[in-house]
């Protein structure tokens, strides 16, 4: 379903050259596919407008088109002009000198701010810090119990009260934060309309009273044109010192948070991953363009693949694979390397170009990796280094051996023969270098 | 009864501004001119109709104002919401129950966009209407589901049917149903856990609540809700097609109306995947969840004067 930007602005471009040199109209063609790009990923329909402009005369302006790529250089120019606009570094939460440090989490409904919360203090709490959770949504129903529930999981208190003021419920905060010598104040608030005055001058009136050091926006990824006009107007009622991106999981572009980033100038400080308590991250500006973009996480791919691969064994499994002789005692050392980079379905979404392979999308989970390695597993290393032996009793035995069936044993033997014939192609100068770099075989 | 459009307005302490002014006051008492096409776009972009929708829209006003040669701008507008009601078919039904149950709802939808406050919702509504219901609280995933629920099934005065928490949806979701047919009440409301749609497992699991549900009472579920958040961007035209592949989705309920988001995505997933919008939520009171009606829709992405 998404095509790569990427890859869409090539092809405009080769269809543009064959008939001769590139023009500016060229380029502007060129950029309407760029626009459509961002309106699909939720870019602010002006913000998407104020980007081109810019872009445009950057391209126009250079010595681009006189060069040999011109494609290539339009796209570095729209790469690097989105990440800058998504801002550069990365932003951490600030500690007051003075603890306890007040943080609160404001946000529309269903944004994500309880999960946020006990997050943020998971996260915090491993950083060595001794938060404390404020239960401050006295509307929805149920919401103190569910952070609760999820304070009691990760092992930081939570203050909460039937009957009071959110008002009231901040302020036993700082109490309890000082009995409890706790030193951050997380203040999980109800959600509202940005448009609802009266619930608005709530928060005013929270802050008023007990003051933030750091007022976060809590955004699902998923919002839509609407996002500037929320953020927007939380700025001009409260401090905002910083967004937190939620629902980052789902496959959406998030084009929301680069809108947010242009027209607010907030910086957006967390990220958040996945439903498990541990799924908060530090936000990578860089990444997130490009997301948008549809180039993959590659960097993300790359820094894990760097963190918990052993680069003797990586090295040593380049040289195998290509070499003549790689066999199943190689592929399973490969998919060994591979599982260590976490679920494989979050390793295909980092891996550019994998939006196309939408069709590969819940086939290839960890399920049937699992299975697959128990066939390896269910095999002799002789059979594992010599392959051509495993005749039928053979393959009978491993399926049983293994709870598979033989007809996923011939596959896995037909799939290994086919991926044998692929590997012959790296072979030559430059294969075994380019190879080394990622543990498995390029994907057709 | 008065149409959400009205509910909108009424709202006292909500600020309305931007809802269709800007384009109000750029179009009202113009001549008509091709300079205008571009404002038009970005009034649809900015409510999230998304490119195809958009396209398909714009494509088509272009051939009846050839057809038509309206002068005015207030006239283009009109041809725009009349071509957009058209897309978006009949107003739905007021919400009732017909005789003949148990009947079995199905509350579907990612995370955070209202499902279990609108089965609260519905219970209620329908319990003031001397139906006999029952909960299922098949959201054993998110902490304190369960009770958020249970408050909704104190207030409508409705039974909830509960596990602990972590236990399997699908044997939640298949108590609600004996529980309903064992009491002969007339509907079971079974709220999920909201998923992504990106996670294979999850949607797995949706499947098997709804296989469980169709084998405890052939049939059933009848209808299957997926809630969309109004202020969600272009992902929800891919939420919906993958919910609809994994369950028979029959209607959507679109919330989170009252901001400022208007819920354009609604249409384009009408447009593209003719699956009905059939109630709106307005607000956080229960009586806040109204049948969908497509005038009022398109009023609150056009503004008022053009669309009558």
């Amino acid at each position: 379903m998404f095509e790569t930007l990427t890859d869409k602005l090539q092809s405009t471009f080769k269809r543009l050259r064959n008939k001769g040199r590139l023009t500016e109209a060229d380029v502007r063609e060129a950029l309407r596919e760029v626009r459509l790009a961002l309106l699909e990923a939720d870019v602010n329909f002006k913000v998407v407008k104020d980007f081109l402009a810019g872009v445009e005369s950057a391209a126009i302006g250079q010595d681009i088109l006189q060069s040999l790529t011109p494609d290539q250089g339009v796209i570095r120019i729209v790469r690097d002009r989105l990440t800058a606009l998504m801002g550069s570094r990365v932003e951490r939460i600030k500690m007051a000198s003075n603890p306890p440090t007040v943080i609160y989490l404001v946000g529309l409904q269903g944004s994500g701010k309880t999960t946020t919360a006990a997050k943020l203090a998971l996260m915090l709490r491993h950083q060595g810090r001794q938060p404390l959770l404020v239960a401050a949504d006295i509307y929805r129903p149920a919401a103190a119990d569910q952070l609760k529930a999820l304070g009691t999981q990760i092992d930081v208190p939570v203050v909460h009260a039937l009957n009071e003021s959110p008002v009231a419920l901040a302020q036993r905060g700082i109490q309890m934060s000082r009995q409890l010598a706790r030193d951050v104040v997380i203040v999980d608030t109800a959600g509202r309309l940005h448009v609802d005055t009266e619930l608005m001058e709530e928060l005013v009136q929270m802050q008023r009273h007990v003051p933030a050091h750091e007022t976060l926006l809590v955004v699902d990824a998923m919002t839509g044109q609407d996002a500037v006009r929320v953020a927007n107007a939380f700025k001009e009622t409260l401090p905002l010192t910083g967004v937190v991106i939620t629902k980052l999981d789902g496959d959406t572009r998030g084009g929301a948070a680069l809108s947010i980033r242009a027209v607010t100038d907030l910086p957006i400080k967390l990220m958040a991953t996945g439903e498990k308590v541990e799924a908060l991250e530090l936000f990578q500006p860089d990444r997130l363009a490009q997301r948008i973009l549809g180039m993959g996480d590659v960097l993300t791919l790359i820094e894990k693949a760097e963190q918990s691969l052993d680069q003797g064994d990586t090295e040593q499994l380049a040289g195998r694979i290509a070499s003549n002789n790689f066999n199943l005692e190689d592929f399973r050392a490969m998919l060994r390397q591979v599982k260590k980079l976490g679920p494989l379905s979050k390793v295909m979404e980092m891996l550019p170009g994998m939006g196309q392979m939408g069709k590969l999308k819940g086939k290839v989970d960890d399920s049937s990796l699992v299975r697959v390695e128990a066939i390896l597993d269910s095999m002799t290393v002789k059979e594992r280094l010599r392959p051509d032996i495993i005749n039928g009793s053979r393959r009978r035995r491993i399926a049983d051996g293994s709870g598979t069936s033989v007809p996923e044993v011939n596959r896995l033997l037909k799939q290994f023969q086919e991926m044998r014939k692929m590997m012959q192609q790296f072979k030559g100068p430059g294969g075994k270098k380019r190879l080394a770099k990622l543990p498995f075989p390029p994907m057709r | 009864m008065p149409g959400f459009w009205e509910r909108l307005k009424q709202g006292m302490t909500r600020t309305r501004s931007g809802f269709g002014d800007r384009l109000r006051s750029l179009f009202h008492g113009r001549l008509w001119n091709d300079e205008l096409w571009d404002e038009l776009e970005e009034i649809l972009y900015s409510a999230d109709l998304g490119s195809a929708t958009t396209g398909f829209l714009l494509d088509e006003l272009r051939r009846r104002v050839l057809q038509h040669h309206p002068t005015t701008a207030d006239e283009v507008v009109n041809l725009l919401a009349i071509l957009m009601q058209e897309e978006l078919g009949d107003s739905s039904d007021a919400l009732a129950l017909p005789d003949g149950g148990p009947w079995v709802w199905l509350m579907v939808g990612v995370n955070g966009t209202g499902k279990t406050t609108t089965a609260g919702k519905f219970a209620y509504l329908l319990k003031q209407q001397h139906k006999s219901i029952i909960l299922g609280a098949a959201d054993t995933f998110r902490a304190a589901a369960t009770e958020q629920l249970e408050v909704w099934g104190r207030r409508a005065g409705v039974d909830v049917i509960r596990q602990a928490s972590g236990a399997d949806p699908a044997a939640v979701a298949f108590d609600t149903v004996q529980a309903a047919r064992a009491r002969h009440l007339d509907l079971a409301i079974i709220d999920t856990a909201g998923r992504l749609q990106n996670k294979v497992n999850l949607m797995q699991e949706l499947q098997k609540v709804y296989r469980v549900i169709g084998r405890e009472l052939s049939g059933a579920p009848h209808e299957v809700w997926l809630v969309i958040d109004a202020t969600t961007g272009q992902n929800g035209l891919v939420q919906a097609r993958v919910f609809l592949e994994s369950v028979p989705v029959t209607g959507i309920v679109l919330t989170k109306l009252d901001g400022t988001a208007k819920g354009g995505i609604a249409l384009a997933i009408v447009h593209e995947l003719k699956i009905p919008i059939r109630f709106v939520g307005v607000g956080e009171k229960v009586e806040d969840l109204l049948p969908f009606d497509p005038a009022d829709y398109v009023r609150a992405i056009l503004g008022e004067e053009f669309s009558e």
